[in-house]
Order: structure tokens, then C-alpha cells, then sequence
């Protein structure tokens, strides 16, 4: 059962990103920064919390997933250090995902190059 | 006494020969259906370059020396080369023509480029300031992808309005001594800019369509022609969205074209191929008329055509600007001398 | 300004709308729906395995993301993942993995210009907007959730 959550949750979140790329001109680089920041203010709005516990993977797999760590983070970042965590709590909660995004990303410039299509 | 008849036309007085043409493409164009036309497709679009920058200058370089070595000329003999392409400063162009030692003048028309640098070759050469010209464009696929759009390796879906990036380069010699009877460059109609405010970089042949609806209207009007006198008018790259809306804008002003085709059209197949609207570049109408065109008007298939490179005058700066999208299209009379 | 055909931007804008093919916009929803499902449903079977390795919710969550992004990070290194996204649009994109390859892509693409301007710089030229306002969006909510706590 969690699976098919998480499954129809994931799916009808990219479905939203799909409807943005055909039926807007938004480029892919805007709807990443729309997701994140969707994220961050429906998670500042308790929704997205309730989101990650239905559905698990499902909401926090997704890129609005990141907004919320970065929230969550935040949060409670002020709960158990104060103001200062407003600041700190969400690279905090976040070190490990842009950390890996950004070494694996070098890495892959190592070891890779483009290749053509078509 | 002034060459100039009408608003924006020019007419050659001396025969301007076209007395050879190279087209050599990347793999895409290939597999399309004027393949045989072309006189080499490359298997890959790297050509063992290090970057895909350094592989546009070794098509240009390759091309310019096969029209060169087609015409029989020696390379001493060229006066000048007028090239361009897409990427910033056109260096695809001079990093492709510094190994040639021969003069250079530098265009940039967008994708309009092929038409520009054969159109003021042509009245370098009738001008008499100049025997042999080459004019010569080119682009890269992955070269403007990366500089226009996205990395190779991003993910992004292409609309069915975007059009593909011909890779390869065309190139013609201009000579005012042919040795025989060669298509000649009879008339220039100079296009203006037209911008009708698309400001979709994923529709260009939207953007492009008024441009050259605007010069062919000018070229009728200058010289008094009817869409009939040609064969053949073919405009560069609008593809088959802009392709579509160019033929509405003049059917208002009264020209039905029933013997139109644009080169974005012609040299890929939208059933087979993955390309959407069609083919663009400034290889796009380089390659058609260098390859394809030209071996028309050679082989007497047709003997007037209407070349009609189109070119987006814009740059990823002024789209991020929110700046809508200027069109441009040359439209240069090609015929061959028919006896009389 | 009139051109030679005097047509006006506004009715040439209405010519190009009808002129233009729009997307399948419904089997690429579908598309991205299973593919963007499917990998929720992957994030979900590690986040499960993690949780059973480690006991710790936050960790599992955490190396499901790393796990992710790894993963994201290879197939755009063997040329693989513009063809996914190609496919499935959003559904690739969307998730984190979309993150991932928007960073490793022009890292790869730009390693021409060298691995500091060209590779280190060009890094960030789409995940770097993400990061500014998602930090910034996550700020802006603590700020306001501090004041409405006092």
C-alpha cells in the first residue's frame, strides 16, 4: 500500500511539472526553482508534512521533498538552537543532498564527456 | 550608373557565375532525404575535435577547400572568403578559415548568414572589385545547443515547435571569368528587419516568417516578377510552422506560391527523422542550396530559383531580457542563362 | 512601424497560435505519471531498506536522496538520461533526480572550458537559482515562524 502511494502521489506531482512545461513556456531550469519554492511555502503551511506521511517517498522523492527538508530543517533548527537556526537549519538539513549533487556532479565531469545525439 | 532598381533590390550587370559548390554535413543530415546531394556526411559530429567548437571550424575549413579544389582555382586565386555562423564572436568561422591565408571578411546575418555572404559576394564580384569570392556558413548541432539552449546531457523535452540545428557548412565560389556556363547570381533583394513579437525561442520559424514574407513582397515589387518566373522559391529555415505562415502572409497581399519549399523542410524527414518542425542554421540553407540547389540548377531540373536564407537575429542575452525575437531574410535570384 | 505586408503584431501572433502543433500534452502526462511514480516507488523500496539497516528515519531519508542522485548522476554521465527525460519530461525531472542531472550535465558539458570556470562555474547555472530560492524561501518561512512562535 505505501508503494501504490507512494507511486500515485510521485506520479500526479510530475504530472503538474508536465502540465507547466506543455502548457507554459517555462523553462525546465524555472520549474525546478517553482518546485523547491512550492515546497518550501506548503511546507511552511503544515500541508507538506501531512504530504510526506501519506505518501512517503511519493512527496519527499520529488523536488518540492527538497523545499520541505530545507523548511523542516529550519524549523527545527530554531526549536532547539533559537533565531541563529533560521539561518543555519536548512543547509543544515540539506548538507548531505547538495553535497552529494555537487561532488557526484564533479565526478561525473571526470570521468565523462557529452556525447552527441541523434 | 546605379545598379539599384526599387526599394531594396539589386541587379547584377555583370554575369556573376557560381562556378562550384561543397556541401559537407554532420550525420543527422545524412540519413535525411537530400543525403546524395551532399559531397561528404561525416559518421559522427565530434570529427576527433577536441570540443564541438573546434569541430564547426573543421567543417568550415574542409568545405571552404573542397569548393576551392571543385572550381579548379588555385587557393592563391580566392580574393577573399566571406563566412559566418552562429557562436559568439563566429568562431566557428575564423578558427575554421585562419589556416587558409586568404582574406577574410567576417558576416554575421544569424541563419541568414549563407544568403548574406553569397549576396555581397555577388556584388563584390559584379562591382568588379573582386574575380573569385567564396561565401561560405556554417553550424553545429551540439555547438548551439550548448550555446543557445541546454547541455547535451540535461534533460528537456524538445516542442513540436522547435526545429533541429543542421550541422555541416556550405560554400560557393563566385567568379566573374567562368570557364563555361554556370549558374549565375542575377538579383539581391536586401531584407529589413521584421519583428512581429514572437518571443518564443523554442518558435523561431514563427519569428522568422514575417522577414522573409516582407523581402519576397519587396522582391516582387522591385522587379516586377510574379511568384511564377520561378522554379523554385525556397526560403532558409522556417520550417514547417513558419513555412506555413509565410505562405498565409503573402497569399493577403495577393502572391499565391505554389512552388515553395523552405530548406528546413527539404532536408530532413519530419516521419522518420526526430527533428519536429524541420532544420535550422546557418548550415541549414548552406547545405540545401550548396548541395542540393545547386545540382538543380546544373543539371537544368529547374533553371530560376528564389534562395531565400532566413536568419533569428538573436542572442541568449536579449532573450533573458524578455526582448521578442527579430527576423531577417536576403533574397538572392538565381538563374541559369538560358539561350535565346 | 509597417512592413511591407501590414500585417499588425496582434494578428500575427493569432496566426502563429493556430499555426503551431501543441504538445500531446496527455501521453506526456502519462508518461511522466508512471516514470515520476516509478521512481517514488524506487525511493520508497530504499528508503525502506535504509530504514531497516540504520532504525533512523532522517538517515534513510537522507541516503535515499545521496542513492538518488548517485544514481542521477551516472546515467547523465553515460549519456543516458536526456534520453529518459526526452521520454518521460517531468517525470525525470521532477524528481530528484532531476536536481542531480541539472548539475552534472553542464559539468560535463562545460569541462572544455577548463574544471574551474568551465566545470566548477557552469556547475550552478541551473541548480544555483534552485538553491538561492529555495534558501531562501526556507528562510523567509523560519523568519515567519519564529515571530508567529514568540
Amino acid at each position: 500500500m505505501d508503494y501504490l502511494k507512494a507511486f500515485v502521489i510521485g506520479g500526479l506531482i510530475c504530472v503538474a511539472g508536465q502540465i507547466l512545461i506543455d502548457k507554459t513556456k517555462l523553462t525546465p531550469g524555472r520549474i525546478l526553482v517553482a518546485f523547491v519554492v512550492a515546497g518550501c511555502v506548503f511546507s511552511g503551511l503544515g500541508w507538506y508534512g501531512k504530504l510526506v506521511d501519506f505518501a512517503g517517498a511519493g512527496a519527499t522523492v520529488p523536488l518540492p521533498g527538497f523545499g520541505h527538508n530545507l523548511v523542516k530543517g529550519v524549523i527545527r533548527e530554531i526549536d532547539e538552537a533559537g533565531p541563529i537556526g533560521i539561518l543555519t537549519g536548512g543547509l543544515k538539513a540539506a548538507a548531505a543532498g547538495v553535497t552529494a549533487a555537487v561532488l557526484f556532479g564533479l565526478l561525473t565531469a571526470v570521468f565523462f564527456n557529452p556525447k552527441e545525439k541523434g | 550608373m546605379l545598379k539599384k532598381t526599387g526599394a531594396q533590390t539589386v541587379l547584377m550587370r555583370e554575369p556573376v557565375s557560381i562556378i562550384s559548390a561543397a556541401a559537407i554535413t554532420g550525420p543527422q543530415e545524412g540519413q535525411g532525404p537530400l543525403s546524395r546531394y551532399f559531397d561528404r556526411s561525416t559518421e559522427d559530429m565530434q570529427l576527433g575535435c577536441k570540443s564541438w567548437e573546434q569541430a564547426e571550424s573543421r567543417y568550415v575549413e574542409d568545405c571552404i577547400k573542397l569548393a576551392i579544389q571543385k572550381s579548379g582555382l588555385l587557393d592563391t586565386e580566392i580574393d577573399c572568403i566571406l563566412a559566418g555562423d552562429l557562436l559568439n564572436q563566429s568562431i566557428g568561422t575564423t578558427f575554421g578559415v585562419r589556416e587558409l591565408n586568404r582574406p577574410f571578411m567576417g558576416l554575421f546575418g544569424a541563419c541568414s548568414t549563407f544568403g548574406l555572404a553569397m549576396a555581397l559576394g555577388a556584388m563584390l564580384v559584379d562591382g568588379g572589385f573582386y574575380q573569385h569570392v567564396v561565401a561560405s556558413a556554417s553550424s553545429h548541432f551540439c555547438a548551439a545547443e550548448k550555446q543557445f539552449r541546454f547541455p547535451m546531457e540535461f534533460g528537456s523535452q524538445r516542442p513540436p515547435t522547435s526545429t533541429w540545428t543542421v550541422t555541416g557548412n556550405g560554400a560557393v565560389v563566385l567568379s566573374r571569368e567562368a570557364k563555361g556556363r554556370f549558374p549565375r547570381v542575377t538579383a539581391y533583394t536586401a531584407g529589413k528587419i521584421v519583428d512581429l513579437g514572437v518571443n518564443d525561442a523554442s518558435n523561431m520559424g514563427a519569428a522568422m516568417a514575417p522577414s522573409a514574407a516582407d523581402t519576397l513582397i519587396a522582391h516582387f515589387k522591385d522587379t516586377g516578377r510574379a511568384p511564377e518566373y520561378y522554379d523554385l522559391i525556397i526560403t532558409g529555415d522556417l520550417g514547417h510552422v513558419g513555412g506555413e505562415l509565410a505562405v498565409s502572409i503573402v497569399r493577403e497581399q495577393g502572391y499565391c506560391l505554389k512552388n515553395y519549399s523552405d530548406c528546413g523542410i527539404e532536408i530532413f524527414n519530419r516521419e522518420t527523422q526526430d527533428t519536429h518542425a524541420g532544420g535550422s542554421g546557418c548550415a541549414c540553407s548552406a547545405v540545401t542550396f550548396s548541395g542540393y540547389l545547386y545540382n538543380c540548377l546544373t543539371e537544368k531540373r529547374m533553371n530560376k530559383i528564389l534562395f531565400m536564407p532566413t536568419g533569428a537575429l538573436l542572442s541568449t542575452t536579449s532573450s533573458q531580457q524578455g526582448e521578442t525575437i527579430p527576423g531577417i531574410c536576403h533574397a538572392i535570384a538565381i538563374e541559369n542563362e538560358v539561350d535565346s | 512601424m509597417m512592413n511591407n505586408s501590414n500585417l499588425s503584431k496582434d494578428r500575427f501572433l493569432k496566426m502563429v497560435d493556430k499555426a503551431s502543433p501543441n504538445s500531446h500534452i496527455f501521453t506526456n502526462c502519462l508518461k511522466a505519471f508512471v516514470v515520476g511514480g516509478l521512481i517514488c516507488v524506487f525511493g520508497q523500496l530504499l528508503s525502506v531498506w535504509y530504514l531497516s539497516l540504520t532504525g533512523d528515519k532522517d538517515m534513510a531519508g537522507t541516503l535515499t536522496s545521496v542513492s538518488i542522485i548517485l544514481i542521477a548522476a551516472l546515467i547523465t554521465g553515460i549519456g543516458k538520461f536526456d534520453n529518459l527525460a526526452k521520454f518521460a519530461g517531468a517525470g525525470a525531472v521532477v524528481p530528484i533526480s532531476g536536481f542531480a542531472n541539472s548539475v552534472a550535465a553542464p559539468a560535463v558539458e562545460f569541462k572544455k572550458e577548463g574544471f574551474i570556470f568551465g566545470v566548477g562555474a557552469k556547475m550552478f547555472v541551473i541548480a544555483g537559482p534552485v538553491l538561492v530560492y529555495g534558501l531562501a524561501a526556507s528562510v523567509l518561512t523560519g523568519i515567519i515562524y519564529y515571530f508567529a512562535k514568540l
